[in-house]
């Protein structure tokens, strides 16, 4: 066990899987040499070589091609996109073609690629290096879309994903990079060290793709949510005094419904949370899933707290983080309703 | 006052114009110097404006880049050409006849994917466009398997999920066929990079139209593949039309296709792809190249689409109809069949025999064909075949899925037997 924080567990994790299966190839822009901007690769190509720890050009579309091309060819090609904001020129590779070789080839070829793409705001970042777009992977069928909230999740899910068959969009929160961040920024901020998450193992283990995590039990309202947002749901239902149930959904595709609508039907109220735009957002399926399957609990109509349906505005970044304020008020309204 | 003015290419000829095709700039048979394998890709920019071109108008092979077949290989190649025209041909009538839903043919150009496949390894792999249905034809792929893909029956390898021509084969070494375009072109060079990478000396091939030379993959697999000097052959299939948009719209009009290889520090090689031998040659030079880490060739092979786009296509709307008569490169079967008389390999009857045989043989296969089912009658795949594939096990929403899609079925034929079992009850009343 050591104490890791999530650029570190990343780190552990390529290091691992480099170390375990000649087959894994890392590449991305700025991946090799430098280690990548946020250092979630450093150190890796001295270790394992240039062969498999690559540069690339500045080509999103052409990092998504090639890895599907060496998948092809055997390979388990880990690529990164430098923000999550710049995946939009490999969308086509990603939906036409990652997401349905496996489909359209009745099973003879499939690329098994993982995309690890940082994502998320409140780094001052703005339009351009803030954008959280999991809601438009989910909507693509043949490609899993995940998101871990912490050191020990995004080793042991990287891992799961990379000896995955399938292709994976592996979200990083990048505002959880160094440390679990509730929602106020004018804190100072708080390392891994001292979080329970933030001890992880030096070596191989999963955390399985698909299963969503109660981070807290509780009896009165269900809060569903991911990424960052997890940890500014638990500050939020501190200031609430509620006895809300936090379920980390972990894993968007596949969903875990079982988990998420237990909760609901066992609490009757549900609060959906995330940093995405609402407007057809990931918190729309889980608002659909929820009224499908725990109509006759529910207490209080869904409430969904979310970034607001603009762009990532640089200048009003806290005005526009979905913070503690709103997801109280959101908890508190669930909670009166009658 | 002067403005600026925006230039809309127009074709040379439209329906009802006298065909010109004084634009396409055609080296003399013979006269393209051939350079060795290992020199640097700067030192050879001319091989992207010339053509090379190795049967002359006598159906003479001239010139360095002779590939010197032997007569038999030669024979072969005459027989894959030909049994990819005349399967071209039946299917576009059964498409015709409403058999199958959609068709696209390779007439005129069948000499691209033909003398291209032989000259590769069978090790290599293949990345395919929709008019290369010569590389399946080369290794081996049976032509009921490709049939029963466009019927979508109960063997179809894409278990009806796909359009008709949307073909692959693990086995043989060729990727699936995208809808999407020019996509394959940057996936050919991760596959080289790859095989690099694991210290094979597999190199892959990959083919485009000049049309969608103008996606962005183009630029992209050209990048990859010159930055990491990848085992790849990256080919672009010029044949003049991308629907009813001429050769100009995807910037033919300034510079060959193969002129952009230089830009990028790879050699690019312009030759008559009609004209087997040379597409055979300049092949085996760039496959050559690349085993030996010298890295990839981009190939523009000069052709011309005889036939329409697709079916759904009608070209008579947007080009003279005689077109194909006036193309200054001819048809590669005639040319092949000319230069294997010329020595004294073959003669008119020899070929109209071969003709009836592959004839027969495409209709052997269609008739096996459609014993598997049609897309409307005959035995059928089960649709609940639909929800697997999408990922490797079926996550819990498609099991759901299909059971729902299992439900309605049953009802539906529920329903049915009870409406034929209230037809017998009135019938005996």
């Amino acid at each position: 066990m050591a104490r890791m924080n999530m650029v570190q567990a990343i780190n552990s994790g390529l290091d691992v899987m480099l170390g375990r299966d000649q087959r894994v190839v890392v590449f991305g822009e700025d991946v090799g040499y430098f280690g990548g901007v946020f250092r979630c690769t450093d150190g890796l190509q001295r270790k394992h070589g240039e062969h498999r720890v690559l540069d690339t050009p500045i080509s999103e579309g052409g990092i998504v091609a090639a890895a599907i091309g060496m998948g092809v060819n055997g390979l388990r090609p880990v690529a990164e996109i430098q923000f999550a904001d710049y995946i939009y020129p490999a969308f086509d590779q990603i939906v036409s073609e990652l997401a349905r070789l496996r489909y359209r080839t009745a099973g003879e070829f499939s690329a098994p690629v993982t995309i690890r793409t940082p994502c998320g705001g409140g780094i001052r970042g703005g339009q351009t290096h803030s954008q959280s777009p999991e809601g438009v992977f989910t909507h693509v069928c043949g490609i899993k879309v995940v998101m871990p909230s912490n050191p020990y999740d995004a080793k042991g899910l990287l891992i799961s994903c990379i000896e995955d068959e399938d292709p994976v969009v592996f979200f990083e929160p990048k505002r959880l990079y160094n440390g679990p961040f509730d929602g106020d920024p004018h804190k100072p901020a708080v390392p891994w060290s001292t979080h329970p998450k933030g001890e992880v193992p030096d070596g191989h283990y999963t955390v399985p793709i698909g299963k969503a995590e109660i981070v807290r039990a509780g009896s009165e309202v269900t809060v569903l949510t991911y990424g960052t947002m997890v940890h500014v749901a638990e500050a939020a239902v501190k200031l609430a005094q509620a006895d809300a149930e936090i379920i980390d959904v972990r894993s968007m595709v596949p969903l875990d419904t079982d988990t998420l609508c237990t909760s609901v039907c066992k609490t009757g109220r549900c609060v959906i949370v995330h940093e995405a735009t609402r407007f057809s957002g990931f918190g729309a399926e889980l608002s659909a899933t929820v009224q499908e399957e725990c109509f006759w609990h529910l207490e209080a109509p869904i409430a969904r707290v979310t970034g607001w349906d603009t762009p990532y505005p640089h200048a009003f970044e806290w005005d526009y983080f979905p913070g503690p304020q709103r997801i109280v008020a959101a908890i508190q309204s669930v909670m009166e309703a009658r | 006052m002067r403005q600026s003015r925006l230039h809309v290419p127009h074709p040379p000829a439209r329906p009802g114009e006298k065909p010109d095709f004084s634009y396409v700039r055609i080296s003399p048979a013979g006269a393209v110097a051939r350079p060795d394998t290992r020199v640097p890709a700067v030192e050879i920019e001319a091989l992207g404006t010339e053509m090379v071109r190795v049967l002359d108008e006598q159906g003479h092979a001239v010139g360095p880049w002779n590939p010197h077949l032997e007569p038999q290989d030669l024979q072969v190649a005459l027989r894959h050409m030909l049994l990819t025209r005349l399967f071209d041909d039946r299917m576009q009538r059964m498409q015709r006849q409403g058999r199958i839903s959609f068709y696209m043919k390779s007439t005129g150009e069948e000499a691209v994917a033909v003398a291209q496949a032989m000259a590769l390894q069978p090790g290599d792999m293949l990345f395919p466009s929709y008019r290369t249905q010569g590389l399946f034809i080369v290794r081996g792929k049976s032509l009921v398997d490709l049939m029963c893909q466009c019927l979508s029956n109960t063997h179809d390898m894409c278990r009806g999920r796909q359009m008709p021509i949307m073909y692959h084969s693990a086995a043989s070494n060729i990727f699936s066929i995208s809808g999407n375009l020019a996509t394959q072109f940057p996936q050919a060079v991760g596959w080289a990079m790859a095989a690099a990478i694991k210290g094979e000396d597999h190199i892959a091939a990959a083919w485009i139209g000049e049309g969608s030379s103008a996606e962005a993959d183009f630029h992209h697999a050209m990048t990859f593949a010159a930055v990491y000097q990848a085992p790849v052959i990256l080919n672009v299939v010029n044949n003049q039309w991308a629907i009813s948009s001429f050769q100009g719209f995807a910037g033919g009009e300034r510079r060959t296709f193969a002129q952009r290889g230089p830009g990028y520090g790879i050699p690019g090689v312009r030759v008559d792809g009609n004209d087997f031998l040379a597409v055979y040659a300049v092949t085996q030079w760039a496959a050559e190249r690349a085993r030996a880490s010298g890295g990839p060739t981009l190939i523009e092979l000069v052709t011309y689409r005889a036939a329409a786009h697709s079916t759904s296509d009608d070209p008579s709307r947007y080009r003279p109809k005689e077109e194909w008569q006036a193309w200054p490169l001819g048809d590669p079967i005639q040319r092949l069949k000319e230069h294997l008389i010329r020595l004294g390999e073959w003669s008119e009857d020899r070929h109209k025999g071969l003709e009836k045989e592959l004839d027969a043989h495409v209709t052997a296969c269609w008739k096996e064909a459609v014993t598997y089912g049609t897309l409307t009658e005959g035995p059928s795949l089960d649709p609940l075949t639909m929800f697997e594939d999408v990922f490797h096990e079926m996550p819990p929403n498609l099991r759901h899925q299909r059971e729902e899609l299992r439900r309605l079925m049953q009802e539906r034929a529920g329903a049915a037997g009870a409406a034929s079992g209230a037809l017998e009850v009135a019938g005996e009343g």
